[in-house]
């Protein structure tokens, strides 16, 4: 709907227009700051663990420009999922469906974004992260958004990708390519993804229904999502344990991620055991915090780790 | 001038109190990016950017 369509016409000389609602605060909202969290995390991650040295303040600079492009991302994902985020519980009270913000406002925010972030990050770090981010942005927005999002039940298995991108993003930003062990960072936050997001599609399956989003449980039932559930668990805690055998995580870091990833596919088998009920759900729910508490002890401890071997050098 | 004042859009006080906000938020961001790029061209180009022959 254009501006002009959306005005009122009050008198020959005055009026109303229903845009221009939006707070700093609102805008602030479409940048989705929880997820933002994560991809600084992630991305910093990828930055530290990067071989060669990056200017503490060229580093900050690609961090924020992660963090912008991902809120970019956000903001852009808001604008064209406005329909189906006024029918979920979850996502209602997000700006655009509690009228704080037009769908206009959203898409031009998130285009401006968009753009400022991947030229700043190219400019002033490299242009092969620069590019790096700007096919992250295309490719949550419109490869997961606009085309898998609505077609098909394996939405987010591909489109996991794009939140698994920043580690090399933030890897590339050092180095000016990507590697082996920055794929690595990558194909965890890819297998964890659909565990993660397919336990909260099963408590939340009715509100997916409601908004005709083909999350696997809507589609294929919850048994079948229980079993994908399983088996993307069963891959993921070795991919987990990888970087130790790959060599740039230490002894401590495989320990910890085997015991982890055995947690995770203890909790993955509890869930495809209960399948009714308040334990089904308790099951559910335990999985997918456990799941956020597994990425986030991962990167952590890698982190951790590289931190400790800065000190020591 | 009071005759002019009523003619085109007329924001409400909500939508004007919004837009201060926005503004003030615009001019932080601004200010922010100023500093930013300048510390960048020190740390990119070094203390002697301004040092050369014209």
């Amino acid at each position: 709907m254009s501006l002009v369509e959306r005005q009122d016409m009050m008198n020959e000389d005055s009026v109303v227009w229903t845009g221009g609602m939006g707070t700093a605060s609102d805008y602030l909202a479409l940048l989705k700051p929880r997820v933002m969290s994560l991809v600084i995390f992630t991305a910093f991650v990828g930055l530290m663990l990067a071989p060669g040295t990056l200017h503490p303040v060229l580093a900050g600079v690609a961090i924020l420009c992660i963090a912008v492009g991902a809120g970019a991302s956000g903001a852009l994902n808001m604008w064209y999922d406005a329909d189906i985020d006024e029918v979920m519980s979850r996502t209602k009270k997000r700006p655009i469906p509690a009228g704080k913000v037009t769908r206009e406002e959203a898409f031009t925010f998130g285009m401006t974004l968009s753009i400022g972030s991947v030229l700043l990050l190219g400019l002033m770090v490299n242009w092969f992260a620069g590019a790096f981010l700007a096919f992250t942005i295309f490719f949550y927005v419109v490869i997961y958004t606009m085309w898998l999002k609505r077609s098909t039940p394996q939405n987010i298995v591909i489109g996991g990708a794009a939140g698994a991108f920043p580690p090399m993003v933030g890897w590339a930003s050092v180095t000016g390519s990507v590697s082996l062990e920055s794929f690595i960072l990558f194909l965890i936050i890819f297998m964890w993804t659909p565990p993660h997001f397919w336990a909260l599609a099963l408590f939340k399956s009715s509100d997916y229904r409601a908004a005709g989003v083909p999350m696997l449980p809507v589609v294929a039932g919850e048994t079948n999502t229980r079993h994908q559930i399983l088996l993307y668990s069963v891959f993921l805690a070795p991919i987990g344990v990888a970087p130790y055998f790959l060599g740039f995580a230490s002894p401590v870091y495989g320990v910890a991620s085997a015991l982890l990833g055995l947690a995770f596919v203890a909790l993955a088998v509890d869930v495809w055991r209960k399948r009714e009920g308040d334990v089904a759900r308790t099951a559910t729910v335990r999985l997918f915090k456990f799941s956020i508490f597994y990425l986030f002890m991962l990167f952590a401890l890698l982190l951790g780790e590289s931190l400790v071997a800065g000190v020591l050098a | 001038m009071a005759e002019e004042e009523e003619k085109g859009i007329k924001l409400t006080d909500e939508q004007l109190k919004s837009r201060r906000s926005r503004s003030v938020a615009i001019g932080w961001a601004l200010a922010f990016l100023v500093g930013l790029i300048f510390l960048v061209t020190y740390v990119k180009l070094g203390p002697g950017v301004m040092n050369r022959p014209l």
